[in-house]
């Protein structure tokens, strides 16, 4: 008789098939196969941090073999719990990283990486991409789809640019980039909510008129008036105390300006409040089941209406990032297309708050991983690298990561008495 | 008679309305933005007086730029039209990416990926110009089809994903615009792409056999692809209204799940739509090439698979209004560039007029309620389906 699996079982199966193949195959390539050069060097230390390790020289060929050879360890410990029935996340994830490790020991031979580098980077990349992410969040588990990130992390962006550049402060900028991104998210709720537009094409016509705008705004006013309306000041780096002096920790986490530290309690905030208080439990209750909502009290479109704006509020402190948080002066459509990447990691990270923090952490990383190698000069073409975080979201929404499911009234406006 | 006339005016109620709206906010962006207006903010009279010049002066060259110009006129009134022929060059490849984003509507697939589709028929056409010496016809006939047929491979991808796993269209084709960027940029890289003796990715021009003959002359851009534009929404009436697999798409399209109990496979209408649209748009991008472009470049799609939904969006997804749609948003493009260079009023603007029309059509509940009107017909806006649709 055919034994029957659950579905948690199933994708496990799933995951376990795919990761032994992609350890041995690692194992056959980078293990097997000669590298260029002899060695590789990893660089640990970026700033001004303790120093346990420098560099480490690593023989390249070696390197990939042990690397390889941890993954598939990992590998068979997966196995092992799969067939304990428990939870694969971590031989899953070791493995993975000894696979990544195996594949950069050997394809940057005889260069080097800068490790902390790498890792730093990445999180900047992924900085915008998880505020976009978190605003997707907060309107989707309560029933409205939100394809308007781009539009309000592009806003936020304009307007910080604008405002820190005109007062010459940055914190102006900061506090101006929320009401920018909320001003998208009226547009959004009032067209979504009050006149029950359809809301995947609301969002992409937002996209559009707010490309449109900043683009006539750039280059009426930002291009001949550089110096007034777009040169912003940046937030310095602040290093916090002793934590900032961790080997390789201290760099990535500690060592970032506000707009990074921002991001670490907005994740936690909404975490926390999404599953730990009323407002929570009755965000997600009208995402899931709005006429149960309301008929234990719950005014379903105006709880949906104020997480839109929340979400705003979100997304602009992501616009901001990339004015004074990062390089300063604005860019014609310096998003480009961050929001449909950070609404990719949401349903990535399956509508929950770390799965799309960690989503976008690897996209981050991915595209940075890209950057650093097209820099050290490796032989992959740098276009296939850059597609690599797309593939990825394929395959996430495809189901190989388990089938996703979005929030069951999401996209669906509410009106008492009848369902459209 | 009259019922027809009153049919027709309640047809043209909402985007008449919603031009109106359209053109009133984007001339209030052009006056405040402009400083000669904004500088006599002072005196009230002054301020309307140079804001209606301002605004004027670019709605008429917007015109200029997009119809009919007298300026232009040295031996016959014909050549007073040459932006108009330029409109249509601009609006051909439009007609076919819209009419892909349109199709897909009518299954209840929002097809995001026309850009994408675009560009793999871009590439297929051109490779086939360019690589291949064909008698004249055959040739163009050839290279049209490589186009179309890798671009509904690559459509039929997302199709395919879609019916097989449940995967979210949107953003299988935003994923694979982005997947198509790319790859076209590292194709023109290769020695079988990259033009002999240059460095920037451009690919060699197509023979002439393989271009599409001009209609108006060596002067106009004008090209026999506005003819296959329109065979192609001609088609499309027809395949939606007239056959069977047609009928099987509208079906899916309003009511998946009451298709599926009489007996259409949902999976096979979905990779088949998605087919028929990226042949479509990939018709789009063959034509483009061999009509105007005559050689691949990175950019060859710029901003024409976007647009395509805009279009699509005005038109209803109806082949006619497509066709219409097209035709205006061609328009504002070409003349946009008139507006710009004349009264430096920045071509984007038209974006945003573009999306303002998009988005008021889109929510005809909006229309009413500005014009208190009682009657409007609010039953023909588009949906799309959500997540889990």
């Amino acid at each position: 008789m055919k034994k029957i699996r659950s579905n948690v079982q199933k994708r496990r199966l799933q995951g376990v098939i795919i990761i032994s193949l992609l350890s041995s195959l690692s194992f056959l390539y980078f293990g097997l196969l000669k590298p260029g050069k002899d060695v590789t060097t990893f660089g640990f230390v970026l700033n001004n941090e303790w120093v346990i390790i420098k560099e480490w020289i690593i023989a390249s060929q070696t390197g990939a073999r042990i690397f390889s050879a941890i993954s598939l360890v990992a590998s068979a410990l997966a196995i092992f719990a799969y067939k304990k029935e428990r939870t694969i996340v971590f031989p899953v994830a070791i493995a993975s990283f000894g696979i990544l490790m195996s594949f950069l020991t050997w394809i940057a031979s005889g260069k080097f990486i800068p490790f902390t580098g790498l890792l730093q980077g990445g999180l900047l990349l992924s900085i915008p991409l998880i505020f976009g992410s978190m605003s997707g969040l907060v309107c989707e588990r309560s029933g409205v789809i939100n394809i308007a990130i781009e539009g309000q992390l592009l806003a936020s962006a304009f307007v910080s640019g604008v405002v820190a550049s005109v007062t010459q402060q940055a914190w102006w900028g900061l506090l101006a980039a929320p009401f920018a991104g909320a001003a998208i998210s009226y547009l959004l709720a009032t067209f979504a909510i009050k006149f029950s537009v359809d809301q995947v094409i609301l969002g992409f016509v937002i996209n559009v008129l707010v490309i449109g705008l900043t683009d006539f705004l750039y280059k009426k006013l930002l291009i001949p008036h550089q110096n007034t309306w777009n040169s912003p000041p940046t937030f310095e780096v602040i290093p916090i105390p002793i934590l900032s002096k961790i080997p390789v920790l201290g760099p990535i986490f500690f060592t970032q300006s506000i707009v990074v530290y921002l991001m670490f309690a907005i994740v936690a905030g909404v975490t926390f409040a999404l599953y730990k208080t009323k407002w929570g439990l009755r965000t997600r209750a009208v995402g899931e089941h709005p006429t149960a909502a309301d008929t234990v009290g719950i005014d379903v479109n105006k709880l949906r209406f104020r997480n839109v704006m929340i979400a705003g509020f979100i997304a602009g402190v992501g616009g901001a990032f990339y004015t004074v948080g990062s390089v300063g002066a604005f860019g014609k459509e310096m998003t480009a297309g961050a929001g449909f990447i950070a609404l990719a990691a949401l349903i990535f990270g399956k509508w929950s708050p770390i799965g799309a923090l960690f989503a976008a952490l690897l996209f981050g990383f991915a595209t940075n991983l890209q950057s650093t190698l097209s820099i050290i000069g490796v032989a992959i073409p740098s276009e296939f690298m850059l597609m690599v975080p797309y593939i990825a979201t394929i395959i996430a929404v495809t189901g190989l990561v388990g089938r996703v499911r979005a929030p069951a009234a999401d996209g669906i406006p509410y009106s008492r008495g009848g369902s459209h | 008679m009259k019922k027809v006339i009153s049919r027709i005016a309640q047809s043209i109620k909402l985007p008449g309305l919603s031009f109106l709206m359209a053109f009133t906010i984007t001339g209030i962006i052009i006056a405040l933005s402009d400083e000669k207006v904004m500088n006599k903010i002072g005196s009230p009279i002054e301020f309307l007086k140079s804001a209606g010049a301002s605004v004027g002066n670019a709605y008429l060259a917007l015109f200029q730029g997009s119809i009919y110009d007298n300026r232009l006129i040295k031996g016959n009134i014909f050549e007073g039209f040459y932006p108009f022929f330029e409109t249509i060059v601009t609006a051909t490849p439009l007609i076919l990416t819209g009419l892909s984003v349109a199709l897909a509507f009518k299954s209840g697939l929002f097809n995001i990926g026309a850009q994408g589709q675009f560009i793999f028929g871009a590439i297929g056409a051109s490779y086939v110009g360019f690589r291949f010496d064909l008698p004249v016809g055959i040739h163009i006939i050839a290279a049209a089809t490589a186009g179309m047929f890798l671009a509904a491979i690559w459509g039929g991808i997302v199709g395919f994903l879609k019916a097989r796993t449940g995967a979210h269209e949107v953003i299988l084709t935003i994923m694979m615009n982005y997947i198509a960027g790319y790859f076209i940029l590292w194709l023109l890289k290769t020695k079988t792409f990259l033009r002999p003796g240059r460095i920037d990715p451009i690919a060699p021009e197509v023979l002439d056999s393989a271009k599409l003959p001009l209609l108006a002359g060596e002067n106009f851009r004008i090209h026999a692809g506005i003819f296959i534009a329109l065979a192609a929404a001609l088609f499309v009436w027809w395949l939606l209204t007239k056959t069977t697999i047609g009928y099987k798409f509208r079906a899916v399209g309003a009511n998946s799940q009451a298709a599926r109990t009489a007996g259409i496979s949902v999976p096979f209408v979905i990779t088949a739509t998605m087919m028929i649209c990226g042949a479509l748009a990939g018709l789009g991008g063959a034509v483009h090439v061999l009509g105007s472009e005559h050689s691949l470049n990175a950019d060859v799609a710029g901003s024409l698979g976007f647009d395509a939904i805009t279009v699509a969006l005005l038109g209803r997804a109806q082949p006619l209004g497509t066709v219409f749609a097209a035709l205006l948003f061609g328009a504002l493009h070409t003349g946009g560039r008139m507006m710009q260079s004349n009264t430096g009023v920045p071509l984007d603007i038209v974006v945003v007029t573009q999306g303002l029309i998009v988005l008021f059509i889109a929510a005809p509940v909006f229309v009413r309620y500005i014009f208190r009107l009682k009657k409007l017909n609010t039953s023909a806006a588009l949906t799309s389906k959500g997540w889990n649709g």
